[in-house]
């Protein structure tokens, strides 16, 4: 059996696409909690990000092919993450400012929301085509991504060589999310944004300021968005319609944990990536989104708020 | 205050065989108990109140009977035809209890308000009506005959309520009482056996209050439909209910005929507070009067301490409505929150 | 003079309370123009960006006499908006328009016998304009055939989906291409053999006719299948699930499961549509899109009338009622999730008819032809046109795919034959129409008269627009 020789190097990839798919499920479970809305631009932010990452990292290693060490590669690296981070934010919040608020302001139906999310997606992806060209943008290596540890198998060594990247990724992830967890449960916004999620009205009557509350969470998911699509784009490739796949995904990973629900999220994303993994491995490469689909419309079948439940705080 | 809870058994002022019966209903919201083992008979050609102070569950109750949410337990029965099979109602969708004959009105208008006042009333009548899509896109002639007969009996239950000459202004713009009207019109359009008014009189003035209190009677009389009606207003429901259940913390605590229930402690308890009625004894004691009791002679009294004036009584109605929202995931109330929160 | 001191004092108050200029509104607009502006000068800039140089295309449109241009340009839109707002003109606009808005209560025009005078003349224009000035290219003809027509009724059923039932299928051009692929295989050119020689195919040669009826009871299977178990539970996961159904349409067609799709190669040399009946034989004939063209308005027209029926029915009417208020038509006794799932499905074989369509006119199909973008972009001819409206629906989509085609231009039209708007450009565009209209027109160019009602009521916080509530039935607390 292929699955059982090579067990812990699928669970292991599974792992690292999962908390990637759990970054940027984050900013869709959260959206989804204060709004109820599938904020389909998300995966856009995500993109973006990775551009940040991208041109910090042109900035400060280029492209002549030396690969930094030592401390200017940890120093690289995190500026990278960092500028990803910013960008995300950045596009998050002027989505949420230009084309949600208006809307939000008149009342505008559920339709009108996803229509004007659908279409911010499609134009921001295609600006940045326009702006950065359509092909693969090169990302320049801020470290030398060597072998940390082999996990134990049967299979060739090479693909169950642990680098520093995958190190890195799961790492990145773990910290931000714990980070991330702390916020929602044990800060004053923390509490704003649950109180949000739970009631809008009585969260205004309450005296929580509504629209910033809103305007942060989108925030919060730029900024994992963002470092999703730094970590993403080192490891899978950067162009201008990365976000589309992961985006669907991270949505359905959402929507396996509990929409509305920030440990949801992170759940379903690691479970998406593992399922993911085993599925590709068992059937064929090529019919890798095919699984997730099928995961999405089976949740929806049998359980529909998820494995977790979907509470930020109400069910919507 | 437990001696006064004992159930006043189901009085014998109107005859008539039951068509709507729930037995056991229990309805929790997680740790909330909304329904406490509610029992209650609607008797065919009656009119029954529900009655109760805020919070007590009468609009739960009014979502379990058509559906709108599944108990824990309990049986929700309905007997279409005298004499007929009982249908069970409980966990039935909302289109098919309605289906099946029992239809209803909101507590918080619902009206389709940009279409006309006669669409309002077509769309109930409509489904009735068994034409297909394909049928329609043909134009076969029977689906031109079905609708034909569906606006005319919609505008037959428009001049019924008293909305003829209206039918083509769009329902936002009607007024208050109007908006009122036609949505007892749109719940008559689909023949039901039983009509369920979620507090019709809410929000309206004392001259479309009379007006309505005659118009559920001639619906009770003239269609000869038994009507179950949650309302707030005491002189409406002394006016025109033949029978009243008395609702407290999601149980009954007391049901019989409009005297009966004026002169029960329970029920002057639960709108007075515990002691009340010891009070009143007293007064009662001191007046001399032994054989003629006080509260009957003072309903009306009671009734205006106690039930909020009507505008009060809206937004007391909305906190009730807040409270099951909280509780659970209700599509009835998660509706509202969600236009709050755009 | 007791006015202008009163109005001092205002000033004096306003500029209190305005005290830093930056907050002056005037000022604000100017910055808001100077920045769409700005945007504009990239989207319209020829160059494409490159991944050589991240900052080229910010060089070429600002840092250079382009963004000068520009910047003068938005400053001098600028002054005359706020002569305009000072001037008071759009009340003296307002006015000099009184009458032609007066003219639509007008007895004549409102009269059923003058709309459909109006249609047959629109259904004669559309008949002769083969005939007509530059659609006598060749082109043109085909960019009548082969877009406005397959398109246009394409948006008829997405209308159905999201102007009227009020749901968002952003997958719709799956079911157009398993349309397409339907007819490849009916006209036998698709299997192909195991060793991809596409004369190994199965011997049926159908007429294209009998695809119609085929690919209209597919997709709508499809359509049923898929929206069964997502209509039950919001609205909003219908988006999201149709988009990822797309997402595997196109998978199962490029992976070419047992040589059924023939993967990124497709099909070729599809066979047409014939006619052969009562002694009349006729065979359409792709190098002639006229023929193709004709047949497109008959349909257009069979589905407008068969389309008008069902809004004015009880069906067109219960999903209005959806859209405004689930748990009252539920109560009603409107069975919502089977009329979503109507919607859906009629949706869904619209789309799989227009699949044929097109098919039977490009005679080859590649996965290319159906990308996720072109789902968006018939929503967006929807969305431009007024949604819910039949009228708004016909006019946004020929428009909509008529101005691409006319700005690319047949070779040597204008611009020296090259492109006005680089094809590579236009999914932004259409992002950027779609989201310019959801912010400042949600109803559309024409838009109907109940979707108009819906969404200014919805402003005032009465009722709502769209089908997404939750599901109402039998909940379990």
């Amino acid at each position: 059996m292929y699955i059982t020789q090579h067990f812990w190097e699928l669970l292991f990839q599974g792992i690292r696409l999962g908390s990637l798919y759990a970054l940027i499920a984050i900013g869709y479970t959260m959206v989804y909690g204060v709004l109820q809305l599938i904020n389909f631009a998300h995966s856009e932010v995500f993109m973006s990000g990775a551009l940040g990452g991208v041109f910090m990292l042109t900035a400060l290693v280029g492209n002549k092919g030396k690969i930094p060490s030592g401390f200017a590669a940890f120093e690289y690296t995190a500026l990278a993450l960092l500028a990803g981070a910013a960008v995300g934010a950045a596009i998050a919040f002027s989505l949420e400012r230009v084309a949600y608020r208006p809307l939000r302001q008149r009342h505008a139906p559920k339709l009108v929301y996803l229509i004007t999310a659908i279409g911010a997606s499609i134009f921001l992806y295609n600006l940045a085509g326009k702006l950065f060209g359509r092909n693969n943008l090169q990302v320049p290596e801020s470290f030398h991504s060597g072998k940390v540890f082999v996990l134990p198998g049967s299979g060739a060594v090479g693909p169950r060589t642990v680098k520093t990247l995958d190190v890195l990724i799961i790492v990145a992830a773990v910290v931000v999310m714990i980070c991330l967890d702390l916020v929602i449960n044990r800060t004053k916004l923390g509490a704003g944004i649950r109180a949000v999620a739970q009631d809008t009205e009585t969260a205004q009557l309450m005296g929580v300021d509504v629209n910033k509350v809103i305007s942060r969470t989108f925030i919060i998911g730029g900024l994992l968005g963002g470092i999703g699509g730094v970590l993403y784009g080192m490891f899978h490739a950067v162009y201008y319609q990365m976000g589309f796949v992961p985006g669907v995904k991270a949505f359905t990973a959402a929507v396996l944990g509990g929409i509305g629900n920030v440990r949801g999220a992170m759940l379903g994303g690691l479970l998406l990536g593992i399922v993911e993994s085993f599925g590709q491995a068992q059937f064929h490469l090529q019919w890798v989104d095919v699984v997730a689909f099928v995961v999405l419309v089976g949740v929806l079948l049998i359980r529909p708020t998820g494995i977790l439940g979907e509470r930020t705080g109400r069910t919507a | 205050m437990t001696a006064s809870t004992e159930t006043v058994p189901a009085g014998t002022a109107t005859g008539g065989e039951p068509v709507l019966r729930a037995q056991g209903v229990t309805l929790r919201f997680g740790g909330l108990t909304s329904l406490d083992q509610v029992s209650l008979e609607l008797r065919r050609g009656e009119i029954l109140a529900v009655i109760g102070p805020n919070g007590a569950g009468k609009t739960s109750l009014f979502n379990c009977l058509t559906g709108v949410y599944l108990p824990q337990q309990g049986s929700i029965d309905f007997q279409a035809e005298p004499g007929g099979s009982w249908l069970s109602l409980r966990g039935r969708k909302p289109h098919l209890v309605n289906r099946a004959g029992v239809s209803r009105t909101f507590q918080n208008i619902r009206l389709f308000n940009a279409l006309t006042v006669l669409e309002n009333v077509q769309i109930a009548a409509e489904t009735r009506v068994s034409s297909g899509p394909v049928g329609v896109m043909l134009g076969l002639p029977q689906n031109n005959k079905a609708a034909r007969s569906a606006r005319h009996h919609s505008r037959e239950m428009l001049e019924f309520v008293g909305l003829r000459g209206k039918e083509s202004l769009i329902a936002s713009g009607l007024s208050y009482g109007d908006q009122r009207r036609l949505e007892i019109a749109r719940a008559l359009a689909s023949d039901p056996q039983v009509l369920l008014l979620d507090e019709p009189a809410a929000g309206t003035n004392p001259s479309e209050k009379l007006g309505l209190a005659q118009l559920i009677q001639r619906v009770n009389t003239e269609l000869g439909i038994s009507i179950l009606l949650i309302e707030h207003d005491m002189r409406l429901v002394m006016s025109v209910a033949n029978r009243i259940t008395v609702l407290n913390f999601g149980k009954v605590i007391a049901s019989g005929s409009p005297a009966e229930v004026q002169q029960n402690p329970a029920v002057i308890e639960a709108y007075l507070g515990s002691g009340a009625a010891e009070e009143l004894a007293a007064a009662e004691g001191d007046a001399g009067d032994a054989g003629d009791p006080v509260i009957a002679a003072v309903p009306e009294q009671v009734v205006r301490d106690v039930v909020p004036e009507p505008a009060a009584a809206d937004e007391a109605a909305d906190a009730d409505q807040a409270v099951d929202a909280e509780a659970a995931d209700v599509a009835d109330a998660s509706d509202a929150d969600e236009e709050g929160s755009k | 003079m007791t006015t202008s001191i009163s109005e001092l004092s205002a000033q004096v108050r306003r500029l209190r309370k305005h005290d830093a200029w930056y907050k002056n509104p005037v000022w604000g607009r100017l910055v808001v123009i100077e920045a769409l502006v700005m945007v504009l000068s990239i989207l319209t800039n020829e160059t494409q960006g490159s991944p050589n140089d991240y900052t080229l295309l910010f060089k070429d449109s600002w840092f250079c006499a382009r963004g000068v241009q520009f910047l003068v340009g938005g400053a001098i839109i600028w002054v005359l908006a706020e002569v305009w707002r000072a001037r008071g003109l759009s009340k003296i606009a307002a006015q000099a328009t009184a009458p032609v808005k007066g003219l639509r209560n007008n007895a004549v025009l409102r009269n059923p016998w003058t709309k459909r005078g109006s249609l047959l003349v629109l259904v004669v224009v559309a008949v002769l304009l083969p005939t007509m000035g530059m659609f006598t290219l060749p082109y043109f003809q085909s960019v009548l055939a082969g877009q406005i027509g397959v398109y246009v009724l394409a948006a008829l059923g997405l209308n159905v989906v999201v102007g009227w039932a009020g749901l968002l299928d952003l997958g719709y051009i799956a079911f157009f291409a398993i349309g397409a692929y339907t007819t490849a295989i009916l006209s036998g050119k698709l299997p192909v053999g195991d060793d991809g020689n596409p004369e190994l195919h199965p011997p049926i040669h159908l007429n294209l006719f009998f695809a119609f009826p085929i690919a209209v009871v597919l997709t709508m299977v499809a359509g049923l299948i898929l929206g069964a178990p997502t209509l039950r539970l919001r609205g909003d996961y219908l988006a999201i699930v149709t988009l990822g159904f797309h997402e595997i349409v196109l998978n199962v067609a490029n992976n070419d499961p047992k040589g059924l799709t023939n993967g990124s190669l497709g099909a070729t040399g599809i066979s047409t549509f014939r006619f052969n009946l009562f002694g009349v034989h006729y065979d359409w004939n792709p190098t002639d899109s006229k023929p193709y063209w004709y047949l497109a308005i008959g349909i257009i027209i069979l589905v407008v009338f068969a389309f008008r029926r069902l809004e004015h029915s009880k069906v067109g009417r219960s999903w209005t009622a959806i859209r405004e208020d689930e748990v009252a038509a539920a109560a009603s006794g409107v069975p919502t999730v089977k009329y979503k799932l109507m919607a859906f499905a009629i949706g869904a074989s619209t789309s799989g008819f227009a699949g044929v369509l097109a098919t039977a006119k490009i005679t080859a199909i590649t996965p290319q032809n159906f990308p996720l973008t072109l789902s968006i972009f018939v929503l967006a001819y929807v969305i431009f046109g007024g949604m819910g409206s039949l009228t708004g629906v016909i006019v946004g989509a020929s428009l909509m795919t008529f101005l691409p085609a006319f700005l690319q231009g047949p070779p040597s039209w204008f611009n020296s034959g090259k492109p006005v708007v680089d094809p590579k450009d236009v999914p932004m565009w259409i992002g950027a129409v779609l989201l310019t209209m959801m912010i400042f027109r949600p109803q559309g160019l024409i838009p109907s008269k109940r979707r108009a009602q819906e969404l200014t009521q919805a402003e005032h916080g009465v009722g709502d627009a769209d089908a997404m509530t939750e599901s109402v039935e039998g909940v379990a607390p």
